[in-house]
């Protein structure tokens, strides 16, 4: 846990020191960090070290799946439609218009990651941002900017990206952009209510005594002791994100046919469920997993987080 | 020697001769305000009205019950929390105006921390928390860390092993010698010390004490020395000033004050120390019950609900801080001649 306090840096507390008697060796000893300590920390915990594997491999079929399918994602047969899982051709079955689905959601992967990831990444730095600054600054800024935000809380979050999605039309585009509204309030709240814990400490304090200007002062003292319990909720943010824009989709609002996407297939698959309920679910299952893995993830990252004195 | 760059900083040097005070303060008073239960506002008379001079090259103990406005005062010194009124001087410039702006002041007054911990920031190292007001300062990069390094020799922190070590990784003793070292960093001539020992160990205490006192002589430095513990006071302090509910009731010589009280708080505070001779133990404590509440402070003499001399009077007159010996004030009717108090001395005698 905390480094160990050798019996040579217990005399040193004794006052005593001489530059003679150091150790010869010059090098500096190097601290692991704190973020080296989270990594170390984060390493021995196998339940987050397995979903950040499925992350890992969810981002490793993403990248590589153009190149990598068994068989053409588009190309349907009206004659295999809706085979089985285990299927000698397709091995998890194909779907309504006889398109392979071990194809489809490999594919379908990379726009689901897609917009699942970039809200969250977009609405990390805004909403960090202007949490930020209404925690740091406080007074009548926090009041103004933390009441605006308040007016998004007021609608439930999926009804506001569904919403701002109507308005702005169905598209990948839009969607991105409504799910970035509806998460740079939360984000937000979580900065300014870090940073306002923060902002009483002695070490603000001191660097306010040292004449430095506000903004150093956000920009190297505040930031890295907010950043990381932002970056876990934004992390746990990812799998809302990823099943609210499957929302989108299967309401038509996101992506459009025949681009696979797994919140799309989940809907057009939905008038096959009695006839093959199996292949109908798997790409709900895929959705699951991926935030579930997101979500441990995050878990594990927020418990290696944890400040220990 | 010295590393930060010569900005337009007219008062790193001395200006007003060794008469001038380094720090003066007068009519210095802090109100919160809060509301109570009736929804009248009421404020917490936290410092109110606090006058006193720091000499050049003096340390000056302040000392007083909790809540007693120490605190507060340190942090108005400071500038952290804004005055409500009162002036500070320094070396002889009004602090906060055009001539010599808070930034300016603020390089040459420095302050560590009760707390070693809450006041290193967690994410960076020994070295880079020390580095940081040269950096802002207009130190370069380079020249800053080497002085980081510096401070941390003479605070007794070996640089090769410390530099790097991040607060949690090192001892609350090591942490206070680098609060220490930072709060030298930008070359003060006064550094505010609010509680900056009472949190370590009693033989940690002593040896930062010690360090203590070797920098004020090796850099020229004055202290002012907030602390609850007498014996520490008496220890470091040539001056002494004795606070209760916002406001000075004695100030004078250390020896004076902490050998020969004049006023009866300051006896009472001196006689609840426990005493080390197991034949003198103290029996019952002269000081009874918690301060009054700031809020709705008694009349007259604040420390009258609780005074063995309390007269009448003591309730209707506020008494003045005045010169009951050599740079020794207090504010007590039964010390000052013709206050009416029946323990007054004689006007011809004190004149």
């Amino acid at each position: 846990m905390t480094a160990p306090i050798t019996a040579a840096s217990m005399a040193l507390d004794g006052g005593v020191l001489s530059a003679g008697d150091a150790a010869p060796e010059a090098a500096f000893v190097p601290s692991r960090g704190f973020w080296g300590h989270v990594g170390h920390r984060l390493v021995r915990d196998p339940v987050a070290m397995g979903a950040g594997a499925v992350i890992l491999l969810v981002v490793l079929i993403a990248i590589l799946s153009p190149w990598i399918t068994p068989m053409d994602p588009y190309k349907g047969s009206m004659l295999r439609r809706l085979k089985h899982v285990g299927d000698a051709t397709y091995w998890l079955g194909s779907d309504e218009l006889g398109r392979d689905m071990i194809s489809r959601l490999m594919l379908g992967s990379r726009l689901s990651l897609f917009i699942g990831v970039t809200p969250v990444l977009i609405a990390f730095v805004i909403g960090s941002a202007i949490g930020i600054l209404a925690g740091y600054v406080g007074g009548w800024t926090n009041t103004i900017l933390m009441r605006t935000i308040d007016v998004f809380f007021a609608f439930p979050s999926v009804l506001l990206a569904i919403a701002l999605s109507g308005a702005l039309g169905a598209g990948i585009f839009n969607s991105i952009v409504s799910l970035t509204c509806v998460f740079v309030p939360q984000i937000a709240r979580v900065a300014e209510s870090v940073t306002t814990g923060i902002r009483k400490r002695d070490y603000i304090d001191a660097a306010k005594l040292s004449g430095a200007l506000p903004l150093t002062i956000m920009r190297v003292q505040v930031l890295g002791n907010v950043v990381g319990p932002i970056f876990v909720y934004a992390t746990s943010l990812i799998s809302v994100s990823m099943i609210l824009a499957s929302g989108l989709s299967f309401l038509g609002l996101g992506v459009r046919p025949p681009e696979p996407e797994w919140g799309l297939m989940l809907n057009t698959l939905r008038t096959a469920i009695y006839a093959n309920p199996v292949v109908a679910a798997l790409p709900g299952v895929c959705i699951f997993v991926v935030s579930i893995a997101f979500n441990l993830f995050s878990d594990g990252l927020r418990a290696a987080m944890e400040i220990r004195q | 020697m010295s590393v930060i760059p010569d900005a337009p900083d007219p008062f790193a040097r001395d200006r007003g001769g060794p008469a001038q005070p380094l720090l003066s303060v007068s009519g210095l008073y802090k109100h919160f305000p809060v509301r109570k239960a009736g929804g009248k506002k009421q404020v917490v008379r936290a410092v109110d009205g606090v006058d006193f001079d720091v000499l050049k090259g003096e340390t000056l103990g302040i000392v007083g019950e909790s809540g007693c406005g120490k605190s507060t005062t340190a942090k108005l010194l400071m500038g952290l929390i804004e005055r409500d009124a009162g002036s500070l001087l320094y070396d002889g410039q009004p602090v906060g105006e055009r001539v010599m702006p808070w930034r300016s002041y603020r390089r040459q007054v420095q302050m560590v921390f009760q707390d070693s911990y809450a006041s290193l920031n967690p994410r960076m190292t020994v070295e880079q928390s020390i580095a940081f007001g040269p950096k802002v300062n207009g130190v370069p990069g380079r020249e800053a860390v080497e002085r980081a390094r510096a401070l941390l020799a003479r605070v007794g922190l070996e640089p090769k092993r410390f530099a790097g070590r991040y607060p949690h990784e090192i001892s609350g003793g090591q942490r206070q010698r680098v609060n220490i070292a930072r709060s030298l960093a930008l070359e003060p001539r006064l550094v505010l010390l609010d509680e900056a020992v009472s949190a370590l160990d009693k033989s940690v205490e002593a040896q930062v004490l010690n360090l203590l006192l070797d920098l004020k002589a090796e850099f020229g430095l004055t202290y002012i020395f907030i602390s609850h513990d007498l014996n520490v006071v008496r220890f470091i302090s040539d001056r002494v000033m004795v606070m209760y509910l916002g406001r000075v009731s004695e100030i004078g010589p250390s020896d004076t004050v902490l050998d020969a009280p004049a006023h009866p708080y300051t006896e009472a505070l001196l006689a609840s120390m426990p005493s080390l001779d197991p034949n003198n133990r103290t029996q019952a404590a002269l000081l009874q019950g918690d301060p009054p509440n700031p809020i709705d402070p008694p009349s007259g003499c604040r420390f009258h609900p609780r005074c063995t001399l309390a007269e009448p009077i003591c309730s209707e007159t506020e008494p003045p801080l005045d010169t009951v010996g050599p740079l020794h004030r207090v504010s007590c009717l039964a010390r000052q001649p013709g206050s009416g108090h029946s323990a007054a001395p004689a006007r011809a005698l004190a004149a």
